[in-house]
């Protein structure tokens, strides 16, 4: 099998470019890819347990945390969103067409061992503590991201 | 040489691909694959797949509108 890597920047915490960027990272993994996906700034919301973690955050991170969307099943449309009700609609659509869920691909993601890195830069000024995130993600920065992505032949920017 | 069916009716993409490249990985080489899907996409993806990982595409039909695909691993 060929081995050529694939790299994806998730920028945007938006349910719509969440799917979009799990179903080419599967894709990806299952025509033989290795697969990373970096996670920054809104994209790390995706990553967020549902469930509020305890840490210790200082009142704008604990404001901040509060506004953002805790985890996958959360998450907003870029259009249409209708304060989160054209979420609902388009989660029921989904159903019914048996189109996977988003934390359905995350899972599917890990089992076809995709790597989830999140930007520990834009973890930092939007104080998401790594206690916050789901299991079997790596922390790292720009030039993990830049060394992964000399070495792959797609780079994609989902924002 | 095996012969495994692999189910993915219904299925939306990627699953299709993502079951028969979990199947692939299972199977020895010379092993038969076959997969059979509705999803739109798969006529044209299970080509692709099959370029790209090197397996190789036998046959591939449409019985009335389940695309079924066999693969020799490779």
């Amino acid at each position: 099998m060929q081995q050529n890597k694939k790299t994806l920047i998730v920028f945007s915490g938006d349910l719509d470019k969440a799917l979009a960027a799990f179903i080419i990272a599967n894709g990806a993994a299952a025509m033989g890819s290795e697969v990373t996906m970096f996670f920054t700034f809104w994209g790390l919301n995706i990553l967020r347990r549902a469930k509020g973690v305890h840490v210790k955050k200082s009142f704008l991170e604990r404001l901040f945390g509060s506004m953002m969307p805790r985890g996958a099943n959360k998450l907003g449309l870029s259009k249409l969103n209708f304060g989160g009700l054209g979420a609902k609609l388009m989660k029921f659509i989904m159903k019914q067409k048996n189109v996977n869920t988003l934390p359905e691909l995350i899972e599917q993601a890990q089992a076809l061992g995709v790597k989830m890195v999140a930007c520990s830069m834009s973890m930092d000024v939007m104080g998401i503590r790594p206690e916050e995130l789901i299991e079997g993600i790596e922390y790292a920065g720009v030039a993990t991201y830049l060394g992964e992505a000399d070495e792959a032949n797609v780079n994609l920017f989902i924002g | 040489m095996a012969e495994k069916v692999i189910n993915c009716r219904g299925m939306q993409c990627p699953g299709p691909i993502v079951q028969l490249f979990q199947a692939t990985k299972q199977a020895a080489a010379g092993d038969i694959l076959v997969i059979e899907a509705t999803d739109g996409g798969f006529k044209r993806d299970v080509q692709a797949w099959c370029r790209k990982t090197g397996n190789e595409l036998l046959s591939l039909e449409n019985d009335a509108g389940v695309l079924r695909a066999r693969i020799k691993k490779a």
